[in-house]
C-alpha cells in the first residue's frame, strides 16, 4: 500500500481580481492560489501590476471585481480576522525614522498583540543580527540595516502569511544573499506562507516553489521555476520571463 | 500573538491596547525631540505675554475689559485650548504622512476608529503642554487665574477640545484625501473660527447674517458663556448644553467624513501613494 500526502490547504485564493484607475487597468481578471508553507512569486516589469496586486490582497487598495480569501478570511469584508495572521515589508513604506529600532519593534508588536514584547523584540533582532541597532534612531541606519528592520517588523507577530514587496531591492549582494537564506530559513521552521512581488530573476528562481508571471495587469503564465523553464525550452527564469513580456508586447 | 480569548470585553481591550500603542508611539517621538515640546509651549506663552500686556492696558482705558477683569487672558487661553486641540490631532496624523508609514499601519489589526482614539489623545496631551504653562504664567504675571472658573473651565474646556476633534477629522480627512500638499490646512483653517466664534467680543457686533453662522458653531457658546460667568457671574447652563449638542453633531459627522475619506483613499490607493 502506498501512502499519499493530501496537498497542503489553500491560503492565499485570488479570483478574477480587477482594479482599474480610470481608463488605466491596473490588474486585469487576475487569478491565482499559494498553498500553505509554499513561497509563491508574482513576477512583472515596472508597471505590471504586482505592487497593486499586494496591496489588495493587504486591503490597502479595494478591488473593482474579484475576490480575496486569505487564511479562509474574505478580505474586503473579514479582513480584521486574517490581519493579526499576515505582515508585510516593501521598500517603498518607511517606519517612523526618529523613533529608534526597538521603539517601531514595540510599537509594531503591540499593534499586532504580540505577547512578551520585550522578548520577542530582543529575539527577532538576535534573529535578524541587529541587537547593536535596537537604540539607534531608524532614520539613521544604512540601506541595508532598514531592511533588516523592515524585515523584523513583518516578522514580528509570527505571521502565517508573509507579503514581501521586492524585499531585496535596492540592497548590496551580500545584504540581499542573507535576507533570502534568512527568509528560507524561517520559513522551513515555521511553515509561512510567503507571496513575494520581484523582478529579480534569480531570487524568484532560488526562492520559489510557484511563479506568477504578470504583464499588463494580467497573468501571462504559471508555474514552479523548473517547469516554466522546460516549457519554453530556455537556460533559465530570466530567459522565460524576457520571452514571455516580450511576445506579450508583440502582440 | 494572543490566543484568541473567549471573554466579551476581549475585543475591546484589543482595541484599547492598539489605540495606546499608537498614542505611545506620538509620546516617543515627543519625548525624543525637545524642540517639539518647546515649540508646544512657546506660542501659548507668547500669546499670553502679548494679551496680558494689553489686557493691562485696556483695564485702565476701557470699560467694558474694567468690568471684569481677565476677560481678555481667559479668551486667549480658551482660544489657545480650541486651537491646540485641532493642531494636536491634525499633527498627530501628519506625522504618519510625513514618516509614509500609513501603509504598516493599515495593514495591522489597527482600526480607523482606534487610529481616532490615539489622536485625540494625543491631541489632549498636547493641547495641555502648550496651555498651562500659559495660564500659569498669567497667575505669576497678571494675577489671573483661569481656574477660578471652576467647573465651568471644565465645561469650557471639554466643548473646545471636542471641536478642535472634530475640526482635526476633518483636516485630517482632506489631507489623506488631497496628500501633503493640503498639510497647511492644520495651520491655518482654524483661524476662520476666531472672528465667527466671538473671542474677544460678543457675536453681537456681527453683521445678522454672520451672527447666523456664528450661532451655528459650538465655541460660540462656550465664549458667550465664558463672558456671562466673568461679567455678571451667571452659569449659562443653556449655553453648555447647545454647545454640547451642536459638538455631538459635528464630531459624528467629521468621524463620518474621516471614515469615508478613508474607504476613498483604499478606493483610490491614496494609502500607498503617500505625498504631495
Amino acid at each position: 500500500m502506498t501512502a499519499t500526502t493530501s496537498p497542503a490547504p489553500l491560503v492565499i485564493e485570488v479570483e478574477n481580481l480587477t482594479k482599474r484607475y480610470g481608463a488605466i487597468t491596473a490588474v486585469d481578471g487576475i487569478s491565482f492560489a499559494v498553498r500553505r508553507g509554499e513561497t509563491a512569486a508574482l513576477l512583472g516589469t515596472n508597471g505590471a501590476g504586482k505592487t497593486t496586486t499586494i496591496a489588495m490582497l493587504l486591503g490597502l487598495l479595494l478591488p473593482d471585481t474579484g475576490s480575496i480569501r486569505i487564511l479562509g478570511a474574505d478580505m474586503l469584508s473579514e479582513r480584521y480576522r486574517a490581519l493579526p495572521r499576515m505582515n508585510f515589508s516593501s521598500p517603498y513604506v518607511d517606519l517612523p525614522r526618529r523613533l529608534t529600532v526597538a521603539q517601531n519593534l514595540e510599537i509594531f508588536a503591540r499593534l499586532y498583540g504580540v505577547a512578551d514584547i520585550k522578548a520577542r523584540v530582543r529575539e527577532i533582532a538576535a534573529e535578524l543580527d541587529m541587537t547593536a541597532l535596537l537604540d539607534r534612531p531608524s532614520g539613521q541606519l544604512s540601506a541595508g540595516q532598514r531592511s533588516r528592520v523592515a524585515l523584523g517588523k513583518a516578522l514580528i507577530n509570527r505571521p502565517d502569511v508573509l507579503l514581501l514587496d521586492e524585499p531585496t531591492a535596492s540592497l548590496d549582494p551580500d545584504t540581499a544573499d542573507r535576507i533570502r537564506s534568512y527568509l528560507t530559513a524561517y520559513q522551513a521552521n515555521h511553515g509561512t506562507t510567503i507571496l513575494l512581488a520581484s523582478h529579480n530573476m534569480a531570487e524568484v528562481e532560488r526562492m520559489c516553489a510557484s511563479v506568477f508571471i504578470m504583464r499588463a495587469g494580467r497573468i501571462r503564465d504559471q508555474g514552479s521555476p523548473r517547469e516554466l523553464v522546460a516549457r519554453y525550452g530556455r537556460a533559465n527564469l530570466e530567459e522565460v520571463f524576457l520571452h514571455i513580456v516580450r511576445e506579450a508586447a508583440a502582440q | 500573538m494572543h490566543e484568541p480569548s473567549t471573554s466579551l470585553f476581549a475585543p475591546l481591550a484589543a482595541g484599547a491596547n492598539r489605540a495606546w500603542a499608537m498614542a505611545l508611539r506620538y509620546i516617543y517621538i515627543l519625548r525624543t525631540s525637545w524642540p517639539r515640546i518647546v515649540e508646544l509651549a512657546y506660542w501659548p506663552l507668547m500669546q499670553m505675554i502679548l494679551w496680558g500686556f494689553i489686557s493691562k492696558f485696556m483695564a485702565t482705558n476701557s470699560t467694558w475689559v474694567a468690568q471684569a477683569a481677565g476677560v481678555l487672558i481667559a479668551a486667549v487661553l480658551l482660544w489657545d485650548v480650541l486651537f491646540r486641540g485641532q493642531l494636536g490631532f491634525s499633527v498627530s496624523f501628519l506625522e504618519e504622512m510625513w514618516s509614509r508609514n500609513l501603509p504598516n499601519l493599515f495593514v495591522t489589526p489597527l482600526r480607523p476608529h482606534e487610529f481616532i482614539v490615539s489622536l485625540t489623545l494625543m491631541s489632549l496631551v498636547r493641547t495641555l503642554i502648550g496651555a498651562l504653562p500659559a495660564a500659569l504664567l498669567a497667575i505669576v504675571f497678571y494675577h489671573y487665574s483661569i481656574f477660578d472658573l471652576g467647573l465651568l473651565l471644565l465645561a469650557f474646556f471639554v466643548n473646545l477640545m471636542v471641536l478642535g476633534w472634530s475640526m482635526g477629522l476633518i483636516i485630517s480627512g482632506l489631507i489623506l484625501r488631497h496628500g501633503l500638499g493640503a498639510e497647511s490646512l492644520a495651520w491655518m483653517a482654524m483661524f476662520v473660527l476666531a472672528p465667527l466664534s466671538g473671542v474677544f467680543y460678543p457675536v453681537t457686533v456681527l453683521p445678522d447674517w454672520l451672527q447666523v453662522v456664528a450661532h451655528a458653531l459650538p465655541s460660540t457658546y462656550v465664549f458667550e458663556g465664558m463672558r456671562a460667568a466673568l461679567f455678571t457671574g451667571a452659569t449659562r447652563v443653556d449655553l453648555l448644553l447647545t454647545a454640547a449638542g451642536l459638538n455631538i453633531l459635528y464630531f459624528a459627522g467629521s468621524a463620518l467624513f474621516f471614515l469615508h475619506t478613508f474607504r476613498i483613499a483604499r478606493r483610490d490607493g491614496l494609502l500607498m501613494r503617500i505625498g504631495e
